[in-house]
Formats: structure tokens, C-alpha cells, sequence
């Protein structure tokens, strides 16, 4: 759910079902971004699992920041899977050969 | 950092930040009384006064970033992921520890029991036990669904201590027996029909059948004690799991823990030599330091096992130690530790977890769109 103003686009706030796992990394990726002025996030309250995500951007459209940070967090995430599952193989490798 | 006229100050080469500021962005200081330095300088134009760029640039990270295991077994491994940020490996170890599905037993139908534990509490260590098995292989099941081979396994316990042995009796968790055709409890209903009589779930077919478990029988942790019962007692139940995650319950989770740590640096300051030497090598519990021999009886200490130190602060702890001794922690370099309880095995585990963080991210896009 957004949260701007139609005349401008560069700054709204993203309220999601989420909590913490996502915001915090979200909040990482988006502030890494050149594009975005300001970025941060709160949780309205414990009990719900609702996270604001508030994104103010130098002129472009917030919610296209706010995916295309997600789609640098999903870059990230798969190449550190590829990254951990090729270590794990080397892992079994060196250590199946020593053993013998 | 002692204080040098504008002029004299030394050449930086572009795009790298001067070494003090450099400290700041990737070293927790480790001081006597509290850590500083703790946040991470994530904003893109952080130091664009210095001409430096702080923004992600993913070519970079993909080629910093590196994972060596160092320790890995069936039951717990110990990896280091370098070059990552804190938000993204705690997200990686709250999914580890909340969002992974695994099979738990979540109804118990009591038949009977005589035994001291009461019904319920039974029911919670019952709860508890892990089980082995890919929870992959299961689906979950909703308020409206019924219990078939796809979304539960049910397990008996049927044990009775008996009169003539005069010692107690202990139930362990290896004495649930696996049902591979479901529930031998028939649902009470008005008519009896001569079909064949409604159970509490509803299994089409028997789960021997499926290829994964045709050789490999659903176990559960062996070896944990359920209850005891005195001579007489006697417990007969059903238990029925199924799907669900660590959030709800935390029967769910499938690591007995998973926790990371920073990588700890020590570095001497000024060098440290002969009697100092010593007492510094005797200080530490961990032995992170040892003595260098120099010749012409000279001895210095040098820090031969940083990775140990468990940050007790012992050797700052008097006065005068913290100008000969800095302790840091690096910022993105975490060990991260996984104990699997079974189910899974912990690489596995971790892969899984980060293909949730990946789903999380394709549901906010579509969300979004």
C-alpha cells in the first residue's frame, strides 16, 4: 500500500505486511542507491506485522526506486546462494579427498 | 590522531578515504567500556564531500563478497560470509530461525492415560520433538482441510509399565511408533455404515507407497524422554503433525539455533615487550596471544589466534592497556554458526533461507506492480 501525493511521486511511504527481516535489508539496499535522499523505516506497533517504508527520492518516482532496490536485494540473495553453494561443494570436495 | 598542519597533511589517492575515516566505516572499536563505531555508513553520499562513492555497485559486491566453511556435519556447520552487511545476515538468521517450515506434532487424541503427566503438558513435549524429515515433501494444512497423507503423519504411543517388573518406566521418543496409513482411531458416528469406518484423517493412500519414503521410514529424534510411568500406568495416543514455521510456534523451528558473530581483530598498538609480554600471554583465557622469541633475549608478544578472542576485554581492562592494545570487530566479515535439529541438514537450511528472502522481495515487487 502507498502512501504519496499523485503530484509528486519522488516521496512516499510503503506500508507492508512485513517485518524486520525484510525492512532492515530493504532499508539497506535503498539507501545504497544514489537515487534516494532519504530512506528509513518504523513499526507502527509490535503486536501487527505492519512496517512502513518511507522512500524521498532526488525526482524519481518512488515506487520505481523501491523495486528496483528489491530486484538488487533478490541480485544479492542469489548470488550469495550460488557463492555459498559453490563453497560448500569445495567443502565436501577437499574434505572427502583428505579423509580418504 | 595527533594533530598535523593542513599542508602537511599526505596526498590521498581518488576514491579511497582517508585511513581514520576508513576505521570508522568497517571496525567496531571494542573499548573498555562500551563498543563505538557501531553503525554501518550505508547512505550512498555519505563521504560524496570527499569525492568517494558509497553507493552499491554490484559488480563490486560480487566480487568481494566470499563464503568459506570451515566446519560442516550432518548436525551443525560453522561458515564465514564476507563482505555482506549486518541487515542482510540478520534477515538470513531470523528466517534461519522463524520462517523455515518443518513437521511438527501438533494434535495429540489422548485414548488413555494413567500416567502423573497431565494430558496437556504431555501434549507439549510431544510438541517439541523434532522430526526427520523433508518438510518439502508436505504441504501445509489449513482450518479447512482435511488430514491426508499430503499435510500429516501420525505416530502411536502405546506403552505400559507393567506390574510384575516393580521399576519405573521410561517413555522415550523412539517408542513413537510411525502410522504410514493414517489414524486407526474411528471418527464416532451416528450410523454405522458397513464400509469401511471414517478415521480421524483422511488417508487415500498409505505414505510407504510414495518413493521417498519407501526405504527411508519417518523417525523422530531418538532418545528423548517423553514421560515415566509407574508400575500400571499406561499411555495410549495418536499424534498428528503437520507443516507450519517458527513464527507461530517455536516446535516449528527447524535450527536449535543459528547465531552469527563478528570477526574480532586485535592489534597491538605499540609493541609489547618482555615482562609486558608476558603478563599480556597470561591475561587472556583464550590464548589469542603468544610470545616471539628475537633473539639477544629479547621477547615480544604478537597475536597468533584473533579469531578466538572472545572480546572479554581482560588485557584492556587495566589502566594503560587500552593505548598498547585495540580490539575491533570487523563489520562485514560474520561467522555464522547453524544447529540443524534433524529435519534438514544445516546447508540446506541456509540455502532455503535465502530463497524466502528472495520470495519476500518478488512478493513486495508484485505487490507493488
Amino acid at each position: 500500500m502507498e502512501h504519496g501525493s499523485y503530484k509528486d511521486q519522488s516521496a512516499s511511504t510503503f506500508s507492508l505486511a512485513e517485518d524486520h527481516t525484510l525492512a532492515n535489508a530493504l532499508r539497506f539496499t535503498l539507501n545504497q542507491d544514489p537515487r534516494v535522499s532519504v530512506c528509513g523505516y518504523s513499526i507502527p506497533h509490535p503486536s501487527e506485522a505492519r512496517v512502513n517504508i518511507r522512500v524521498q527520492t532526488t525526482g524519481d518516482s518512488a515506487k520505481e526506486v523501491l523495486k528496483d532496490s528489491c530486484q538488487d536485494l533478490m541480485m544479492i540473495c542469489q548470488h550469495v546462494r550460488s557463492t555459498f553453494d559453490q563453497a560448500v561443494t569445495d567443502f565436501k570436495n577437499n574434505n572427502g579427498s583428505e579423509s580418504e | 590522531m595527533p594533530k598535523v598542519p593542513l599542508w602537511d597533511l599526505p596526498e590521498l589517492p581518488q576514491n579511497q578515504l582517508p585511513l581514520h575515516l576508513q576505521l570508522q566505516k568497517t571496525r567496531v572499536s571494542c573499548n573498555n567500556d562500551a563498543p563505538t563505531n557501531t553503525e554501518n555508513v550505508t547512505y550512498s553520499g555519505a563521504y560524496s564531500a570527499l569525492g568517494v562513492d558509497n553507493s552499491l555497485r554490484l559488480d563490486e559486491f560480487r566480487n568481494d563478497f566470499k563464503v568459506k566453511v570451515i566446519k560442516l556435519n550432518e548436525e551443525d556447520m560453522e561458515f564465514d560470509l564476507i563482505g555482506i552487511d549486518a541487515s542482510i545476515a540478520n534477515a538470513f538468521r531470523r528466517i534461519l530461525i522463524a520462517e523455515l517450515p518443518t513437521m511438527a506434532i501438533e494434535k495429540v487424541l489422548v485414548a488413555n492415560s494413567s500416567s502423573v503427566v497431565q494430558d496437556e503438558v504431555l501434549a507439549h513435549r510431544l510438541g517439541l520433538i523434532p522430526i526427520k524429515v523433508d518438510p518439502r515433501l508436505f504441504d501445509y494444512m489449513s482450518e479447512n482441510d482435511v488430514p491426508n497423507e499430503k499435510n500429516s503423519i501420525v505416530f502411536k504411543l502405546h506403552v505400559k509399565c507393567e506390574r510384575k517388573s516393580g521399576e519405573r518406566l521410561t517413555v522415550y521418543s523412539h517408542d513413537l511408533e510411525w502410522l504410514p496409513s493414517g489414524s486407526e482411531y474411528v471418527l464416532p458416528t451416528e450410523n454405522s455404515s458397513e464400509s469401511k469406518p471414517k478415521t480421524y484423517t483422511s488417508f487415500t493412500s498409505s505414505q510407504v507407497s510414495l518413493p521417498e519414503f519407501a526405504n527411508n521410514p519417518i523417525t523422530v529424534t531418538p532418545g528423548i524422554i517423553i514421560s515415566k510411568l509407574a508400575p500400571g500406568q499406561e499411555i495410549e495416543l495418536e499424534a498428528h503433525a503437520v507443516k507450519g514455521v517458527g513464527k507461530t510456534h517455536a516446535k516449528w523451528s527447524p535450527v536449535a539455533t543459528a547465531w552469527y558473530r563478528m570477526l574480532p581483530e586485535v592489534v597491538l598498538l605499540q609493541d609489547i615487550e618482555d615482562e609486558d609480554a608476558q603478563k599480556l600471554v597470561n591475561k587472556c583465557p583464550v590464548n589469542v596471544f603468544d610470545i616471539e622469541d628475537m633473539g639477544k633475549g629479547v621477547k615480544r608478544a604478537a597475536v597468533a589466534r584473533p579469531r578466538a578472542c572472545t572480546l572479554c576485554r581482560e588485557c584492556i581492562r587495566e589502566p594503560g592497556w587500552e593505548e598498547k592494545v585495540a580490539l575491533r570487530r570487523v563489520k562485514d566479515h560474520f561467522i555464522f554458526t547453524i544447529e540443524s535439529t534433524g529435519a534438514l541438514p544445516p546447508e540446506v537450511l541456509f540455502t532455503e533461507a535465502v530463497k524466502i528472502l528472495e520470495d519476500k522481495c518478488e512478493s513486495v515487487i508484485t505487490e507493488l506492480s
